[in-house]
């Protein structure tokens, strides 16, 4: 047996010279530094996901209907009368909230270690293009079901394109291919959800991990282990820090999935709307193009970006300023590289500024999600806009901090580590 | 032909036309692709012209008539809620109708209609395309106090008043559109087509 498994590899081998060396470059002989820790499950966690929504996006396809009239009663469909349907939904809705939680903690990683820092610019920049794909990707998913929140949720969305001058209102007709969100738009939408975005979205993670693999990943202590010292147990000639990603860090990162499974399971069978936000209640209800939710608002993981929208005032008789703070929220963070001047890339050795500005990012994030969700207008109405606003100035100040504190010198750090601090 | 000297000039144009020549091509096959997501013959001809019966609505009732399928909202106001529009002038955005795409030359007057009475407005709130509750009653609310009857943007508090104009300080920066329409009689509108064309 094991001499036909040989037979088949050097049969492969003989056409393929270049398919073995390849599996050693990314898995057995791609060394990552060993001093990962708990924020490093989440790229994997990242993949993970991913292949969730495939697996359960193309069992969701066999059911759904992708029509106006028929779109919402097929979803019901598949959680009443397809055998095992609501598991294979529940699974596709709540991977769309767990992919959100795995990338904002992913990227807040990055942002933590330094990871976006020089030679790693370019492995930012696809991830951002990743993220920025994957909020197109969660928007139309989102529209497919055709209940009355997908229904405005995308004529909200829509609309933003309207505030472009002149060009707008063609432009908003353009996309929905209707005077309204209808049946062009939603089949429009069903095609590049499952087809043009995935193969985008699938093309970028390969781009994105072909990249880290080039440059080496960062680590905690932002401590280049490439320029440290060489040899290792496996290897003369590689970091003497680094350990093998596969056998090392797959075993540590299947315990990660065991654990996050596990929080998967329990949100999939008990609270698979999560109180309304994971699935609105609105969603529950057929699209009705005459009948207006009470309150509009998107799925939690656009909240921040949406407060943001609506925090800034029309100006001049146009609307647009707030599209374009909204953009510009996004736009910086890919533009992070190059505005954080410093050269240290980890939390534990930068200045005490650096952690009073990511901290304070963190909670103009989580307050301006707030805002957007309408909890601040249902806690406190009078004082929304003000809030709203306060947190809307810390989020974009996070930026100019940065770049301020890293260009004019004033940021003390501490002493790097030649290697990383868990070395024998 | 291994002693031929590479002339680079002739080399370089024929890549810049091939280029260029690829560019064009690429360029017109995307035009049907880019095109196909127009409104599509069937979703313009669902955009025709709507003939209303407004003869069943009271003094200050609303009528939501679906054109194009948006809401069009019909409002026979009352001689009271005239009188109060031009009280409310200061407090709004543009009280004089002058952004000229809101509505045609005929409503862009004191009560932005054909016939003082009746309004026709598109049901959609400037800001991002809400529909805007009716608040006719004057009478204080918890948006504003001096409320004179009006439309009220449950998504993101959006003003206007019973004439469709915006007020100050809300989101939305434009009055609500009047659609082209006209009357056919005393008892019928037409939504769609403007009195020229009509004739």
């Amino acid at each position: 047996m094991a001499n036909v498994f040989t037979r088949v590899g050097e049969w492969v081998n003989e056409r393929a010279p270049n398919l073995a060396p390849t599996y050693r470059k990314h898995m057995t002989e791609y060394y990552a530094p060993k001093n990962f820790n708990l924020w490093y499950y989440f790229g994997s966690l990242a993949l993970l996901v991913l292949v969730n929504q495939i697996v359960t996006g193309i069992f969701l396809t066999m059911n759904y209907k992708t029509s106006a009239l028929e779109a919402f009663n097929s979803v019901e469909y598949i959680m009443r009368d397809v055998e095992w349907g609501w598991l294979i939904r529940y699974m596709h809705s709540t991977g769309a909230s767990l992919f959100f939680i795995v990338v904002f903690l992913h990227m807040f990683r990055g942002l933590m270690y330094g990871s976006y820092k020089k030679p790693r610019e370019l492995v930012w920049l696809l991830g951002m293009l990743i993220f920025l794909v994957l909020m197109a990707e969660a928007f139309m998913g989102y529209v497919l079901p055709w209940g009355n929140m997908s229904f405005w949720g995308a004529k909200v969305i829509i609309s933003l394109f309207g505030t472009i001058p002149v060009i707008g209102s063609t432009l908003v007709e353009w996309i929905m291919g209707d005077f309204l969100p209808a049946d062009a738009t939603l089949n429009r939408f069903f095609a590049l959800h499952v087809i043009a975005l995935p193969i985008v979205l699938l093309l970028l993670v390969v781009l994105h991990l072909a990249a880290l693999h080039e440059v080496g990943s960062n680590n905690p202590d932002g401590v280049e282990i490439k320029k440290g010292p060489k040899g290792n147990r496996w290897d003369d000639h590689k970091p003497a820090d680094g350990i093998p990603f596969h056998p090392y860090y797959t075993v540590k990162d299947l315990v990660g999935v065991g654990f996050f499974l596990m929080i998967a399971a329990f949100i999939i069978f008990f609270a698979p709307t999560f109180g309304g936000w994971f699935l609105e209640h609105d969603n529950f209800i057929p699209a009705n193009n005459l009948v207006t939710p009470t309150h509009i608002k998107p799925v939690w993981y656009f909240t921040p970006f949406y407060a943001i929208l609506r925090m800034i005032p029309s100006m001049f008789g146009t609307a647009v300023w707030g599209v374009i703070a909204m953009f510009a929220a996004i736009v910086l963070l890919f533009l992070v590289p190059w505005i954080d001047r410093g050269q240290v890339r980890s939390i534990r050795y930068r200045g005490a500024g650096f952690k009073v500005l990511l901290f304070t990012f963190v909670v103009a994030f989580i307050a301006l999600g707030a805002v957007g969700a309408g909890v601040i207008a249902e806690i406190m109405p009078s004082w929304e806009i003000f809030f709203g606003r306060v947190w809307t100035i810390v989020y974009f100040g996070f930026f100019l901090g940065l770049w301020a504190y890293t260009h004019f010198g004033w940021e003390k750090t501490k002493p790097v580590p030649e290697r990383v601090t868990t070395h024998d | 032909m291994a002693n031929e000297v590479v002339d680079h000039g002739r080399r370089r144009f024929l890549t810049i036309t091939t280029a260029v020549v690829g560019g064009v091509g690429v360029v017109a096959v995307a035009v049907p692709f880019i095109k196909s997501w127009e409104p599509s013959a069937r979703a313009k001809a669902a955009g025709a012209p709507v003939t209303a019966d407004i003869s069943k609505i009271e003094p200050g009732q609303k009528v939501t008539f679906a054109w194009r399928s948006q809401p069009v909202f019909v409002v026979n106001r009352t001689k009271d809620q005239l009188a109060a529009l031009s009280s409310l002038d200061v407090r709004l955005t543009d009280p004089k109708s002058e952004v000229t795409d809101q509505q045609p030359k005929y409503a862009q007057n004191a009560t932005r209609s054909i016939k003082p009475e009746w309004l026709v407005v598109v049901g959609l709130c400037t800001h991002l395309g809400c529909v805007p509750d009716f608040e006719p009653v004057m009478k204080p609310e918890p948006f504003d106090p001096n409320w004179k009857g009006g439309f009220y943007c449950p998504c993101h508090k959006s003003r206007y008043d019973l004439a469709g104009r915006v007020f100050q300080g809300v989101p939305a920066p434009k009055n609500l559109p009047v659609p082209p329409y006209h009357f056919v009689d005393d008892n019928t509108i037409q939504i769609g087509v403007d009195p020229k064309e009509a004739g």
